[in-house]
């Protein structure tokens, strides 16, 4: 395949960014995007050119490095992560404009690579449960609803990609946030800590410069884990509860 | 003839007994003392993470570091089956012994006998621990926990999230580390990377780190360092591991002084997805369970194998009877289920037999056609859709339609850093957790048992046996980094760092890891020889030497440089595969994953207890020197040692 590709470049935090152009000759259409970018960066070696930064770790859609908007949406055309997905998704001659994820809360570091510690700071205001090593009881001792632990676990798939952020139009964390809140709130484990959870994350979420959520369903649209928009409705309800308990 | 360098420091006492009584007689450090000594954690996976949060816990300092952009997003995330643990809520036999069996004898008896019985016997804690984090753990409509089966045992004893389980059992543990870092007890320190360990009078008491976002290097000083860094697979480029996963740290220890044990026991999984092409740049795994219902074939003859490759014949075509099942033909009683050794070295030699069914000619069928005749689509479906879709993501075929093509890949490392039972290593201070240790898999790992080792070392045991160390250290002040021996590892990290900036040569830092990679892959990989071996070992001081001087990196020191990254990395990776291919040299046996050709009967390895019934540790001498040997006794008090057959 022969493809055109945009790409934004952008020096570091500080510097103006700007979209370069690169003609890439000779993509397999079963390379991953990320593979794709292998080569470009590949082809600016050999050229003595700095390549793109970009972040990508694991490679198989778990561990939530990658990020990239592609074409106008997070993590590209198909509902997956941007290593998962394939050049086949894309036409020969195709025009693909690279920009990283734009958002107040995720700074640009260098090229496509952004700064989401915001991310870890909302985990570290309330994202858990507290419980020391050695101190829990026998593992079985608390029956959880089969129902129950796998609405949980559908919660907890999250990974942190930031793709909710940069698919809101006000770069809402609203779906990470709800999916933690509701991780954690539909365990027992996690009820005690429940209301203090929910008011610290959002105040973190604040904090850091994300937007207000209106509802329209483009985080879940584009969450490439398929995260529900459920969880807001969760977070709106677990938020209003724990403000009317903290006023009494 | 054993080495008397080496004391694994295994307690007195029963098997059964060690742990608990150590446990009660170890050294304590009293909390105001806690407080006063700091501690240096490198790597946030499932050992790292767990240790810095247990250790904030219980009091002391602790700086954490990880080269990824968050903790959370350490390799062990990427684990899919699941972990084991010895609940026995199955009510079908299991006990800490079995558990503790059926590792050693799964590692065919290259592991040691004490601290394999500690892990099977911490690995109930684990569980709860989990449990109490919050871990959606599979359940039953009851509400208790379910299990499931897993490779080379026959109990139910493999806890799991889905086919997520590394996951949830990492997000656990950095929710924990979390709660520390916002109690102030724990630092962290994101997308840094340690270059050097620093010793001071023979101790480790800190590191030079690289803050890869601004370049810059740092000095950071502490009572002790712990490295759970994990494993080295990417030494052969292509493996299942994450980009970044690397041997930096380990291999850093190691050249100060921490011996390197069984360093060319790997791990290759059967059952990954082919290579397809020069553009690959990783590769996916498919989970051990599918070969459950899978059948693993290839044609009988090269001539169907070349028209199947080459697509002028369909695999569902051919009939039955020009198909060769070759693990059932050789393995009748276990078939398909085999352990993960036996079932890649069968692949490799049908592949080499010229009857590999893709344009490579290195991948064979796994078909799923009698299964979903037996069962019926929606059943296979059900067990394993996600990974059927996962598999049609990067291949865009369908498994339901067409038998899947499957090759072995390199997968998890056996060996590591040498530790003695409490984990520390032949550098005083300096300790290795999880992957990047050696203690606990001998030559082979069983299913759902790294998650268990990552979390038993770093919840279970460092918390107790760091203290053995740190209770003698209480009267030393906080170390100071202005001191010379800082002064001089930074400046040897900076001297590096110009070095490859300053070379402008002409090859990029993946070419020349590809290159090594195929080295270790031809000559190191599934199968060895004493004859390719020292080729091999030629070939690597090649692509050294071409790493040293031809080397082309962009850039500066002082910005976000993910090529300078790699090629602090790749340069140790070199120098890695250099003894890899020396312990394989050495080890006159076949064992576990590792399989000399010459040490074998019929296709099956052929161990040789009598004279290898040993660790063998490296160390380091220097610059161009040959590295030394040093023999660990393996004692079997409790196990007989026997061969495993599977025919």
């Amino acid at each position: 395949m022969k493809l055109t590709l945009k790409v934004w470049r952008q020096k570091n935090a500080q510097a103006a960014g700007k979209f370069e152009t690169y003609q890439l000759d000779k993509v397999s259409p079963d390379s991953s995007f990320l593979e794709m970018m292998d080569l470009l960066n590949d082809q600016l070696l050999n050229q003595k050119q700095e390549p793109v930064a970009f972040d990508h770790d694991c490679r198989e859609g778990i561990c939530g490095t990658c990020s990239l908007y592609i074409n106008g949406h997070p993590h590209g055309p198909d509902q997956t992560t941007t290593c998962q997905l394939h050049m086949r998704s894309f036409h020969d001659g195709q025009t693909i404009t690279i920009e990283p994820w734009r958002a107040r809360a995720f700074p640009v570091i260098r090229d496509l690579a952004v700064d989401r510690s915001a991310f870890d700071r909302i985990i570290q205001a309330g994202g858990y449960i507290s419980v020391s090593t050695g101190q829990a009881q026998d593992a079985n001792a608390i029956p959880i609803p089969k129902i129950q632990a796998d609405e949980a676990m559908d919660a907890a798939a999250c990974i942190a990609c930031g793709a909710c952020v940069a698919a809101c139009k006000n770069a809402s964390a609203m779906l990470f946030v709800g999916a933690k809140v509701s991780h954690l709130g539909l365990l027992p484990q996690g009820r005690p800590e429940a209301a203090l959870r929910v008011e610290a994350m959002v105040a973190q979420m604040d904090k850091e410069g994300f937007g207000a959520c209106t509802n329209t369903g483009a985080c879940s649209a584009e969450c490439p884990k398929e995260i529900p928009q459920s969880v807001i409705a969760m977070l709106n309800r677990e938020y209003l509860l724990a403000s009317v308990a903290s006023r009494q | 003839m054993y080495s008397d360098q080496l004391n694994a420091r295994i307690p007195e006492g029963p098997l059964a007994e060690k742990w608990t009584r150590y446990r009660s007689v170890l050294p304590l450090v009293s909390p105001n003392n806690k407080r006063r000594l700091d501690i240096i954690v490198i790597g946030t996976g499932l050992a790292g993470a767990a240790a810095a949060s247990s250790l904030g816990e219980l009091g002391y300092n602790v700086k954490a570091f990880c080269f990824q952009d968050s903790p959370r997003r350490a390799h062990s995330i990427a684990a899919q089956g699941g972990i084991n643990a010895a609940k026995n809520y199955q009510n079908d036999g299991d006990s800490v012994y079995r558990l503790f069996y059926d590792t050693i004898k799964g590692g065919d008896y290259r592991s040691r006998e004490a601290n394999v019985y500690r892990l099977a016997e911490v690995s109930t804690s684990i569980i709860d621990q989990c449990v109490a984090q919050g871990v959606p753990f599979a359940r039953e409509y009851g509400g208790l926990l379910a299990n499931r089966s897993f490779g080379g045992v026959q109990v139910s004893r493999t806890f799991y999230a889905r086919g997520q389980t590394g996951q949830q059992l990492l997000l656990g543990a950095y929710q924990s580390l979390s709660k520390e870092i916002a109690h102030g007890r724990v630092k962290m320190y994101n997308r840094h990377e340690m270059l050097d360990v620093v010793i001071i009078d023979g101790k480790a008491r800190g590191i030079i780190a690289r803050d890869l976002v601004t370049g810059k290097l740092e000095r950071h000083s502490a009572h002790a360092v712990v490295i759970a860094s994990g494993g080295y697979g990417n030494v052969f480029f292509l493996s299942t591991n994450a980009m970044g996963s690397n041997v930096t740290a380990s291999w850093k220890a190691y050249k100060k002084g921490a011996f390197m044990a069984n360093p060319c026991f790997t791990q290759i999984h059967p059952t990954c997805i082919p290579v397809k092409g020069a553009h690959q740049s990783k590769l996916t795994l498919m989970s051990e369970s599918l070969r459950n219902d899978g059948r693993v074939w290839v044609p009988k003859t090269q001539e169907d194998a070349k028209k199947i490759a080459s697509g002028q014949l369909k695999p569902v075509d051919l009939p039955d009877d020009r198909r060769d099942y070759f693990l059932e033909r050789m393995y009748p009683s276990f078939g398909n289920l085999v352990p993960r050794d036996v079932a890649s070295r069968a692949a490799k030699m049908v592949c080499d037999d010229g009857r590999g069914v893709n344009e490579s000619g290195q991948a064979v069928f796994l078909d799923f056609r009698d299964s979903i005749l037996r069962l019926g689509e929606p059943v296979i479906r059900e067990r394993y859709g996600n990974l059927f879709d996962m598999y049609e993501k990067i291949t865009a075929q369908n498994p339901y339609k067409t038998p899947m093509m499957i090759y072995p890949a390199v997968h998890y490392t056996m060996g590591g850093t040498w530790v003695d039972y409490n984990l520390m290593t032949t550098i005083p201070g300096l300790f290795a957790l999880g992957e990047c240790n050696f203690s606990d898999h001998g030559a082979n790992r069983l299913g759902a048992s790294a998650l268990m080792q990552g979390l038993a070392d770093g919840y279970f045991v460092i918390p107790y046996t760091i203290g053995t160390f740190l209770s003698k250290e209480i009267l030393t002040p906080r170390i100071d980094t202005n001191r010379l021996e800082f002064e001089q590892a930074e400046r040897e990290v900076r001297h590096t760092l110009s070095r490859f900036l300053g070379m402008k040569g002409s090859q990029t830092v993946d070419t020349l890891h590809r290159k090594l990679g195929q080295i270790m892959w031809d000559y190191c990989g599934m199968a060895r020889n004493a004859e390719g071996l020292q080729k091999a070992l030629d070939m690597i001081a090649d692509v050294r030497h071409q790493f040293w001087t031809d080397l082309y990196v962009p850039g500066s020191a002082e910005e976000f440089n993910p090529e300078l990254e790699k090629a602090m990395r790749v340069a140790d990776f070199i120098e890695l595969g250099d003894l890899m291919i020396r312990d394989a040299y050495n080890r006159n046996e076949s064992c576990g994953g590792h399989f000399r050709e010459e040490y074998s009967s019929g296709g099956e390895a052929l161990r040789d207890d009598e004279n290898y019934t040993y660790v063998a540790a490296w160390e380091y001498k220097g610059e161009g020197q040959t590295p030394a040997l040093h023999k660990e006794e393996l004692i079997y008090e409790n196990i007989e040692l026997k061969t495993r057959s599977y025919v």
